[in-house]
Order: structure tokens, then sequence, then C-alpha cells
């Protein structure tokens, strides 16, 4: 509690150690953003120059464009099945009692605690022994790999909603019942809109955390099929120049446009 | 507008009981509120009325209809929520029209009734604003309208003003009750503040641990309750736990001999004397049968209220504050004064709850 009127050193205090802590947050993302306007090829300060050479000879390489498209075909898909199933969870969760509710709330939220690079090898090794039975592709399949990010989304979306699903006023749905409303409408009408703002902030982050999702697809992916942030390794693997930074500057554009837009309709501060 | 009838209900949750064999009637065009502390089951009761809950046992019937087993959409009672509950997503307008949207009004005929129904409750100029865009009188206005705009067979009210501070609260008590009466609407009040049950109800059911202590108009209850916790409950009182002698006088435990009416005290189980603050008078000095010492003067503005202590008990006197020329006026803590009441106005009372159900 501050004293009112009293020059605090608490508060300078508070405010230092704020400052401190989002330079801490930001400061890898400004680096990424700064470097990839210089003009050496070894990053060093100060640069000798600035240009837009890394953002061309990114566009030069066709496994960057492709790989941007296979990972917002992937994210969007992933999201796009993973967020309605998180969804059906959550309500089942919050809404319905049956026997080992509270097991199966932990087991979704289970994929969160295993490293994605052990997740991936399970998943492989899965995929090799189903193409066996089943006498079809699915590794390296871009199948394959949506159902591996669904993976990444049911987790966050089931948190995300059943948090907005326990903040609900059930008196609302109770008034629209007393009002004449049928259990259906009672859903359609009030339950699903009040929902929403959780489902579109459970929606950006599923699509967040697959578009850049790495360790997970690492096994997965096949040619033609390479993910953007795979495409990223791979030229790493041969190469260090900023042209990386540009492709991760561009990244990160795309998912701070996500972020401000959602936001505008749904204020994630207050569901997150 | 219907009369309501509820025969025997009874609802369990596992091992206890919260509801326990409820009879109660209102008829059409009657406010009736039902009070007391939480955990009552008054809330309990309302909501099986409304549908939300299902009873362990016993009807519910509309007029004759018996509804007990007809789901909350099918009944058709207005509710006012504690919470108001309104569609967060929704216009104020469109909250009061999503009733008449069920009911498969044509739009033309909607927007007229929503009109009207905002009127009623002086909002038509914010029915285009949305909820969180109002204040909580409003809010709760907008909750009044959507369950009148319905013409319900049946109007309740959960604790319809605890979310209002206290200056608005007397308003809208009136604001209430007037509209009631004006559209005769059958009501069922829930709340838990005895000024509210007072001032808005033609009946009053006191309820405790799942069952009615004792129905009857305001001032009955006021004035004839049946036991200590209706006395206490539906106002101030001062409640002393005695016996009562051969001699038509009572005892308090403390060994404070009052002297009562047995006319209108003909109880056998009369185990407390009930007696409202307002109904006893003070004179300064020693002259009367029953006098002591004062304790405290506390200033009301209207009212002035004053603790004595006689013998070993404490009376609390509520008196208008007297004028700067009255003899009351001069009277302070340590004086001594004496106390005075109509024999008529002090109540013998079962202390206890063991007398069970009333009639």
């Amino acid at each position: 509690m501050f004293v009112a009127g009293r020059p605090s050193l608490g508060r300078g205090l508070m405010r230092t150690s704020v400052a401190i802590a989002y330079l801490i947050i930001f400061a890898p993302v400004i680096m990424i953003v700064v470097t990839s306007f210089f003009a050496q090829q070894i990053v060093s300060f100060p640069p000798t120059a600035l240009t837009l050479h890394w953002y061309g000879n990114a566009w030069g390489k066709p496994e960057f464009l492709r790989g941007l498209i296979t990972s917002l075909q992937v994210a969007l898909l992933a999201a796009g099945i993973g967020v309605p199933i998180g969804t059906a969870a959550a309500l089942a969760i919050v809404r319905s009692q049956f026997p080992g509710r509270n097991a199966i709330s932990t087991l979704l939220l289970a994929p969160l605690a295993v490293p994605g690079v052990v997740a991936g090898a399970g998943l492989y090794m899965f995929y090799v022994l189903a193409e066996d039975v089943l006498d079809r592709d699915i590794k390296a399949t871009t199948q394959g790999l949506v159902a591996a990010h669904v993976l990444l989304t049911i987790p966050w979306t089931v948190r995300l909603v059943v948090a907005s699903l326990q903040g609900l006023d059930r008196a609302a749905e109770e008034a629209a019942a007393n009002l004449g409303a049928g259990p259906l409408t009672v859903f359609r009408r009030i339950t699903l809109p009040m929902m929403r703002p959780g489902i579109v902030a459970a929606a950006m982050f599923s699509f967040i955390q697959s578009f850049e999702n790495l360790d997970l697809s690492l096994l997965l992916v096949g040619p033609g099929r390479i993910t953007l942030p795979v495409a990223m390794l791979n030229y790493l693997e041969f190469r260090i120049d900023p042209t990386l930074a540009a492709v991760a500057t561009l990244q990160i554009l795309i998912v701070g446009i996500l972020m401000v837009v959602t936001d505008r309709f749904v204020k994630l501060s207050r569901v997150v | 507008m219907a009369s309501l009838s509820i025969e025997k209900l009874t609802k369990r949750f596992n091992a206890s009981i919260a509801v326990d064999e409820l009879d109660l009637s209102v008829r059409e065009g009657e406010l009736v509120a039902l009070l007391g502390p939480s955990g009552c089951g008054k809330t309990t009761t309302l909501r099986m009325i409304a549908g939300f809950l299902p009873p362990t046992s016993g009807r519910v019937l509309f007029d004759s209809e018996d509804v007990t087993d007809l789901p909350a959409h099918k009944r058709s009672t207005g509710m006012v929520f504690q919470s108001y509950a309104l569609f967060p997503h929704m216009t104020a307008a469109q909250n009061v029209g999503f009733g008449l949207e069920m009911r498969g009004l044509a739009a033309a005929e909607r927007n007229t009734k929503i009109e009207e129904a905002l009127k009623l409750v002086r909002l038509s100029h914010l029915g285009a604003r949305l909820p969180r865009e109002l204040s909580g009188g409003q809010q709760q206005r907008v909750a009044l309208a959507r369950a009148l705009v319905i013409n319900p067979k049946l109007f309740l009210l959960d604790e319809p003003l605890s979310n209002l501070d206290a200056k608005l609260r007397a308003e809208v008590r009136i604001e209430i009750r007037a509209l009631q009466q004006r559209l005769g609407l059958t009501t069922l009040l829930v709340t838990h503040d005895r000024e509210e049950a007072l001032t808005m109800a033609d009946r009053l059911v006191v309820m405790e641990g799942g069952r009615v202590r004792q129905i009857g108009s305001p001032r009955e209850l006021y004035d004839e309750p049946q036991d200590a916790f209706v006395a206490d409950f539906v106002g101030r009182c001062n409640i002393l736990p005695g016996r009562r002698e051969d001699t038509g006088h009572f005892r308090t435990g403390n060994g404070l001999i009052l002297p009562v009416d047995t006319a209108v005290n003909e109880s056998k189980n009369a185990t407390a004397f009930a007696l409202r603050p307002e109904r006893i008078s003070i004179l300064p000095g020693t002259s009367g049968d029953i006098h002591g010492a004062v304790e405290a003067v506390t200033y009301l503005g209207a009212q002035t209220e004053y603790h004595v202590r006689v013998g070993k008990e404490i009376f609390v006197v509520v008196r208008q504050t007297p004028g700067a020329n009255e003899p009351l006026a001069a009277v302070k803590p340590q004086d001594l004064v004496s106390l005075q009441w109509e024999p008529h106005a002090p109540r013998l009372v079962p202390q206890t709850s063991s007398t069970g159900r009333s009639s």
C-alpha cells in the first residue's frame, strides 16, 4: 500500500524493475528486427551500413515462401479443428458431471507438459505403426502434421474456454429460459455469445502455437511440406547471415498484427 | 396473471433439507414476500417455482394447473434476478425483446411492446445501450421491463434491490410496489431485508430452516409475532427470556418482574418477553415501577435511542428526538429514568424454535 502524497522510493523501484523486465522480454525481438537491417554478413556493432538486402535475399529463397504458406495452412487447419474440439471438451468439463471429469481435464492439459521433441518423436513412431496398419502415408503428410498440431491447440483452448465458462453468469442463461428459450436456444443465443471472447482468444493462441512451432514438427515434416520454422532451422545449418533475422521479423510482424486485430474484437487482457 | 399455490413443497440436497413441506398461496394481484436469513430456503423455494430446480416432492400450481414437471421455459414466469442477469451482448431493447422473440412475435409488434415496456420503466431513451453502459439502477429497470413485457403469469423477484445503494433502494421499492399494484401483478418477492418486506408486501412469510415460521400482514407480524425469532427478524425488539409467574407477571431469567396483559397473551409456551423499542416511553426520575440508569444515549436524527439498565436487564428504547425544552432532552448517561408501556404492548412468545411448524 502506498501512502498518499509521499514521494516514494518504493514506487521508483517498482517502475525501474518493470522497465527492466520489459527490456529483458523485448531485447531479443528488438535485436532481431535491428540486425535484419545490418549490411554486414556476420552481425557486429556498429553496423557498417543499413540495407534491405536480406529481405530481398529471403524473398529470393523459395523454401521460405513455401514454408510460410505451409505454416499458415497448417496453423489455420490446426486451429480450425482444435478449437471446436477443445471448446466442446471445456463445456463437458465445466458443465456436466461424469466420473473421471478431473482426470480428463488434466489429460487435456498434459501436452503442455511434454517437451515438443519428445512428443514429435512419439508421434513419428506412432505414425510409422499406423501406416503399417492403415496402409497409407501419414508421416511427412500435411494431414499428419495438422493432426500433430491439433495437439498443440487443444490445451490452450481448454484452458481459455474453461476460464471463460467459469466466469460466465449462469443467471443469464436462467433468465433466457425464464423468458421462454429452450435449452438449445439458450446455448445458441446466450451461452455461445458469452463464451465468444474466450473462444476468439483460444483461436488466436492456437494459431500462434502452431505457426511458431518448431520442435514438434521437426520429425513430421516431409519434402515440399516444410514449415517456416523448420525451413529457418535448415537454412541455419549451412549459413549464418541476417536473412534469418529478416524472415523472423516478418514472422513477428504476422503474429503482432494478429494480436492487435484480435484485441480490437476481444480485450485480450480481460480474457487471458 | 395467475394465482400461485404450493403444496407440501420439499427440497432435499443429499442429507440436508432446504425446504421442508412448504405450503403457501399467493392470490391474484397479491405481493407476498418470503423473508428470512440466508439459508432459510427462500431462494430455493423461488427457484422451484420458476422451474430452475426440481422439487424432491410436493406440487406447484399456477391457478389450478399443476406445473411441477413443466420446464422453466414453459412456465411463463417473469423473474428479476439479484444480479439482473442481463444478456451482456444485447442492447437494453434487445434484452427486453428476447422474451417476445421467443413467443414468436413479429418484429413490428415486438418493437411496439419493447417501447411500451421501456417507457414503463422510464428508459425509452436508453434502449440502444449495452448493459455495461448503464448504471446499476438502470440495469435493474431493464431487468424489470424484460420480465414484465412478456405478460407473465407470475412476477418473481429475487432480492431485486440488494445491489442498489440505500437511497436508490428506497425509491425503487416504492416504484416497484406502485407498478405491481397498478398492473395487478401476482408477485413473490424473496428478500432478507425486513424493511423491504414490510414496506412492499401485502403478506409476509417468515422462513427459517426450510420452514414457515409465520404468515401474515406486515402489521400482524410486527405487532403479533408468534415467536421470538419472528419478533426479532421482523424488527428490533427487546427480547427477555424468562417464564410466566402464576400471578400473571413475567419473571426474566435475571429476576426482573414485569407486568403483562394476560388477555392478549394466552400462549402457554411463553418463555420470552418481547417488546418493541418504540413502544416504551421514558420519564426522567424514578416515579415509575420500572426504573433504572441510562447507559447510553444515541442521537439518530429524527429519533434517539436510549439504553437503560433495569436490574440486570438492558432495555433499548427508541423515541422521537425530544425538542430542546422537553424534559427528556436533558437525559444523559447515568441519569435515573422510569420506563412505561401500554399493558398490551409486550408479547409473551416462545423463545426457541422447538414449537415447529406454524399453520
